[in-house]
């Protein structure tokens, strides 16, 4: 049971003459919610690629759910492991309603030529009303709002029944009061799935307060780890964002207020 | 209008050809458009038709230099856009232009009469004959058999393809089997349709179609539908006015795609009212 779920030896991603990520290890366990900060180009949407094996290690191991990552694997892999990427830039025009993008979650697990059952077409119903969404179901995809795309990412991945969430910057470019839906919705499937959560952020209002270790990752290392409390210190933070900081009245000091 | 043009064996031939390419193209075509990949009908149709000026300078068959470069630049494209992280059009654009050149080469190589070769561009459908509609049906069969047997893996490439990726569906073989068909249908239309204008009868049935509708079955099936009209009534146009067929089939399907585009539901924009005060 100790077992981590996760567990990256020395990895080293390169992209072109750029070193992304250099030396990284980590092990999480199962259940464990890990929040990822560090400025942009600190590594962290490389260290979530090196999990679903879309990134290609030069050096170094990396092994999820008991199987090694590589090209054989990572296929397989992906199939178990929930991503919710930023929101991207959707073709309005696109002929894929929201039902059927969430649909799409079930289509690795049911490998080829198979089509969803009515036990997929319901569990998709019934993530789309967890999420609320179920009244866009038949809406284009290219026709929602920043947040409701991000809700029908999150129930896609749901429909995977993942059991590794991924969530690279899922609140960025959204505003607000979306940003608060989609964090509390992200602490209600960490919750309800009992899934073992990775969830990267640069902005650090929108770090789930559920967040039980921090990693802080500056210049393609971990740089620093520990629990929100011991990490969200001001100097600490300086340090890492390279400009003063301040705790606001924000999530972050809800965290740090739990000591 | 007389019904009699169909006693012609050569007639029913163009009728099955059109029936055949119209589909076959359409689908296809549906798939590009989707992908904003609409250049590469232009890229493989100058494929195939260097592979069978090529096959035509060596004495072949022209459908087999055709396919295999029509099918080795399809398959060509998709890795070399991803090995060399460029955009699909670059990669479209650079295959393109190599195939453009081996044209001209093949071309400039051969001795004689050119007017094979020339119908290659032109392309005539009056002049299918039972081989070429048997190639044809062929290729329209296997393209449909694909869309039945893999419709969720190819709506989940042609509209997310990273997502389909981060799924655990193999997108990446998707991709290029979808790139693959292309080939395949392109150059198995290129005698009946032409060169020059096989891509307009991929482009057109389906921009048609995604104009009417945002459902992918309703597209695949209004695009069929377009490409098969615009091969049949561009067949009776030449037939009754005495004109090219090829270009009586694209000018056709382009008649159906103004026709769509100011039918279009997606263009239509609510009438906004001012809202009344309670008194």
């Amino acid at each position: 049971m100790d077992e981590p779920v996760i567990r990256i030896e020395d990895a080293v991603v390169c992209y072109r003459e750029e070193v992304a990520l250099q030396g990284v290890s980590l092990e999480v366990k199962q259940g464990e919610f890990v929040g990822i900060i560090g400025p942009n180009g600190a590594g962290k949407t490389t260290l979530l690629t090196v999990i679903n094996g879309l990134g290609k290690l030069v050096h170094g191991q990396a092994w999820v759910l008991g199987m090694p990552v590589n090209k054989k694997n990572a296929g397989l892999l992906r199939k178990h492991i929930g991503y919710v990427a930023q929101v991207e830039n959707i073709d309005p025009r696109l002929p894929i309603s929201v039902r059927e993008t969430v649909m799409v979650g079930c289509y690795g697990r049911l490998g080829l030529v198979r089509r969803p059952t009515r036990v997929e077409q319901k569990n998709v119903e019934r993530v789309l009303e967890l999420v609320g969404i179920a009244h866009l179901s038949g809406r284009p995809i290219g026709h929602l709002s920043g947040g409701e795309y991000q809700k029908a990412a999150i129930a896609r991945a749901l429909v995977q029944r993942p059991k590794i969430f991924l969530f690279d910057e899922p609140t960025a470019s959204i505003d607000p009061q979306a940003q608060r839906e989609i964090l509390n919705l992200v602490q209600l499937i960490h919750r309800e799935y009992a899934t073992t959560t990775l969830f990267v952020t640069h902005d650090l209002d929108t770090l789930p307060s559920i967040c039980q270790r921090l990693i802080l990752m500056k210049e393609g290392k971990i740089w620093r780890q520990g629990s929100p409390e011991a990490m969200l210190d001001r100097e600490v933070l300086s340090q890492l964002y390279g400009v003063p900081f301040a705790l606001e009245n924000t999530i972050l000091s809800s965290m740090v207020g739990r000591r | 209008m007389s019904l009699s043009i169909l006693q012609y064996q050569f007639m029913q031939n163009a009728i099955l050809a059109g029936l055949c390419a119209g589909v076959a193209c359409s689908i296809v075509g549906v798939f590009v458009v989707t992908m904003h990949l609409s250049f590469i009908g232009v890229c493989i149709a100058h494929a195939a038709f260097a592979g069978a000026l090529l096959s035509l300078w060596l004495g072949f068959n022209p459908l087999i230099g055709a396919l295999i470069l029509s099918l080795t630049s399809a398959a060509v494209i998709g890795p070399l856009a991803d090995r060399g992280e460029l955009n699909p059009d670059t990669s479209i654009g650079i295959v393109f232009s190599l195939m453009l050149g081996l044209a001209f080469l093949f071309l400039g190589l051969m001795s004689g009469s050119r007017t094979e070769a020339l119908n290659l561009f032109w392309g005539n459908i009056l002049t299918v004959t039972r081989g070429d509609l048997t190639v044809l049906a062929v290729v329209a069969a296997v393209i449909v058999a694909l869309v039945v047997v893999l419709y969720k893996e190819i709506q989940a490439v042609i509209c997310h393809r990273q997502v389909a990726l981060a799924v655990g569906i193999p997108a990446t073989l998707v991709f290029y089997g979808i790139l693959f068909s292309a080939g395949l249908t392109v150059a198995a239309s290129l005698q009946t349709i032409g060169g020059l204008l096989i891509y307009c009868l991929i482009l057109n049935p389906a921009a048609s179609a995604y104009q009417l509708t945002y459902n992918l079955k309703k597209m695949l099936a209004l695009a069929a539908i377009f490409g098969v009209v615009s091969c049949w009534a561009g067949l009776a146009a030449s037939y009754f006015l005495d004109t090219p067929s090829g270009a009586s089939i694209v000018i056709t399907s382009s008649i159906i795609f103004a026709l769509a585009m100011a039918l279009s539901p997606k263009r239509k924009v609510r009438k906004w009212q001012p809202v009344q005060s309670g008194r």
